[in-house]
């Protein structure tokens, strides 16, 4: 075992620990805003994590391009829809979450 | 090694067992489908796990394809699928 | 691995069991799109890279925008209300679907059980390996389709051209309203991923003669990119003139398989089949014009009516 497998197998875990904090949020967090928070947020360096853990293990410089191109899609997709629905659901007149005294 | 990334592989699969939880509870439209981008997010990572775990580079393309795709169908439901206020949903309800 | 697949599977039929049997129309249509991207990682799992790739782009990203569209243009209380009350949890009706739905999942368990005792035998894998050769591709899937069994891709085709045809015959569309809210944050973002949609159906398409890919993969891609851009509020105008290409850009694809086929009989190999020194180049040629038809002809189902240009 190289290690390149071991700093890409480390690189994975700690992605996949983002991934449950961010399910963690969508499962707990009170409305709407503050889940896309959570989501948005955890879920992609989580994924971004990952696909660095992958691209340090394929060790191919083709392969970790690609990761990379889909990492960044994933990004865009996600910060142009989580600014989507948060807008489109403000304008809707859903309201933010206050804490209740 | 590989049975690292099949058991983290199982615990992303849980993550979708709970995101489950949203999709079918709400309490708005807007949770549902938020619910259902991470879906595909997680999908993504659990097939880039699948294609380390298998040892298959192919499955990188598949992972490329998601990736793409997951802009479309939030862009669909913003734009056409959420519907008015005025149709009677209560969506104005605190959290 | 057992444990994963378990999941996996029992996921896919929770999925498919709400899909049926939530009462309100936006619940079924999340459930689809859930399951169309667990079906994608199934597909993974069985080791069926060009299916995922397809699922992929047909399940999970055309469908969900299709329904959405779809859903948005009901009337609202026909979409919104509930299609059977909420009481549907008590009386003999319910506990005989159910007993029907748990009877039917039990049989086909068994079935599925039995079946793979039996599926000992080695399929055509073989086979199709040994004569991959004379193919002129390099990627089996490939093979099957536009080689040994190219008249069923041409039959497909002929079946999406037919039900845009149908479609169409349904009367015309005008092009959707324009958004009444304003969204500039998706006009950019569309801008940016338009060209990157472009290069991967492409690659997708080159791809297909070595690797994953190939014309349906890539034409769901372009279509994606298409619909992409008519949601961002880009009308494309269509005019008695652009009509006329239009129509013969979804007819391409069937065109030109059929007019290869001939051609071959013609000059005496039989339909569709190939001599060995041209296999390659006529399978590149017969998959591009397929690729871009099938793009056309996703959308064209899409807009879902004959596009009206008289409105311009």
């Amino acid at each position: 075992m190289s290690a390149a497998d071991i700093a890409g197998a480390a690189l994975v875990v700690v992605g996949v620990l983002f991934f449950l904090s961010g399910t963690l949020g969508l499962l707990r967090f009170p409305d709407i805003y503050t889940r896309i928070h959570a989501l948005t947020k955890a879920d992609n360096l989580g994924l971004g994590l990952i696909c660095l853990g992958s691209a340090v293990q394929s060790g191919s410089l083709l392969t970790a391009l690609k990761l990379l191109l889909v990492w960044i899609l994933v990004l865009l997709a996600a910060a142009a829809g989580a600014s989507l629905i948060a807008q489109t659901a403000h304008e809707r007149g859903i309201r933010p979450w206050e804490r209740q005294e | 090694m590989t049975t690292l990334y099949l058991v983290l592989v199982g615990v992303l699969m849980g993550n979708i067992a709970i995101g489950l939880i949203r999709i079918l509870r709400g309490p708005t439209v807007a949770d549902r489908m938020l619910a259902a981008e991470f879906f595909g997010t997680v999908t993504v990572a659990i097939i880039l796990l699948l294609a380390i775990a298998m040892d298959k580079s192919v499955y990188y393309d598949v992972a490329l394809v998601f990736a793409l795709l997951s802009a479309l169908a939030v862009v669909a439901f913003v734009t056409r699928g959420w519907p008015d206020r005025k149709s009677g949903e209560q969506e104005d309800e605190r959290g | 691995m057992v444990l994963f697949d378990l999941i996996l599977g029992l996921l896919l039929v929770v999925l498919v069991q709400k899909c049926l049997s939530v009462t309100d129309l936006f619940g079924a249509v999340i459930s689809f799109m859930a399951f169309g991207l667990l079906m994608a990682v199934a597909w993974v799992r069985l080791e069926a890279p060009d299916i995922a790739l397809a699922e992929a782009a047909i399940g999970s990203g055309l469908t969900g925008a299709l329904l959405f569209s779809t859903l948005g243009r009901l009337p609202h209380s026909e979409a919104r209300q509930p299609i059977a009350s909420r009481t549907v949890g008590s009386g003999p009706g319910y506990w005989l679907a159910a007993g029907f739905w748990w009877v039917s999942i039990m049989l086909l368990s068994v079935a599925f059980f039995l079946s793979l005792l039996e599926l000992q035998a080695p399929g055509l894998g073989g086979y199709l390996q040994e004569r991959l050769s004379e193919s002129g591709v390099l990627n089996p899937v490939t093979a099957v389709l536009l080689n040994f069994r190219s008249l069923d891709t041409v039959m497909e085709i002929a079946v999406l051209l037919l039900a845009v045809a149908v479609v169409w015959s349904l009367g015309t569309v005008g092009w959707p309203a324009k958004q009444k809210l304003s969204l500039p944050l998706l006009v950019g973002l569309v801008r940016l991923l338009t060209p990157v949609f472009l290069l991967v159906a492409f690659s997708l398409l080159w791809r297909g003669n070595h690797a994953p890919g190939g014309a349906f993969p890539s034409g769901a891609v372009l279509a994606a990119a298409s619909i992409l851009l008519l949601l961002a509020g880009k009308t494309i105008r269509i005019y008695p003139l652009t009509m006329f290409w239009l129509r013969w850009v979804l007819a391409a694809g069937l065109l030109v398989f059929v007019l290869a086929g001939m051609s071959l009989m013609f000059a005496g190999y039989g339909f569709l089949v190939y001599p060995e020194q041209w296999a390659g180049t006529m399978i590149l040629i017969i998959e591009v014009s397929a690729g871009v038809s099938i793009g056309a002809m996703l959308m064209a189902l899409y807009i879902g009516g004959e596009p009206d240009f008289h409105a311009g």
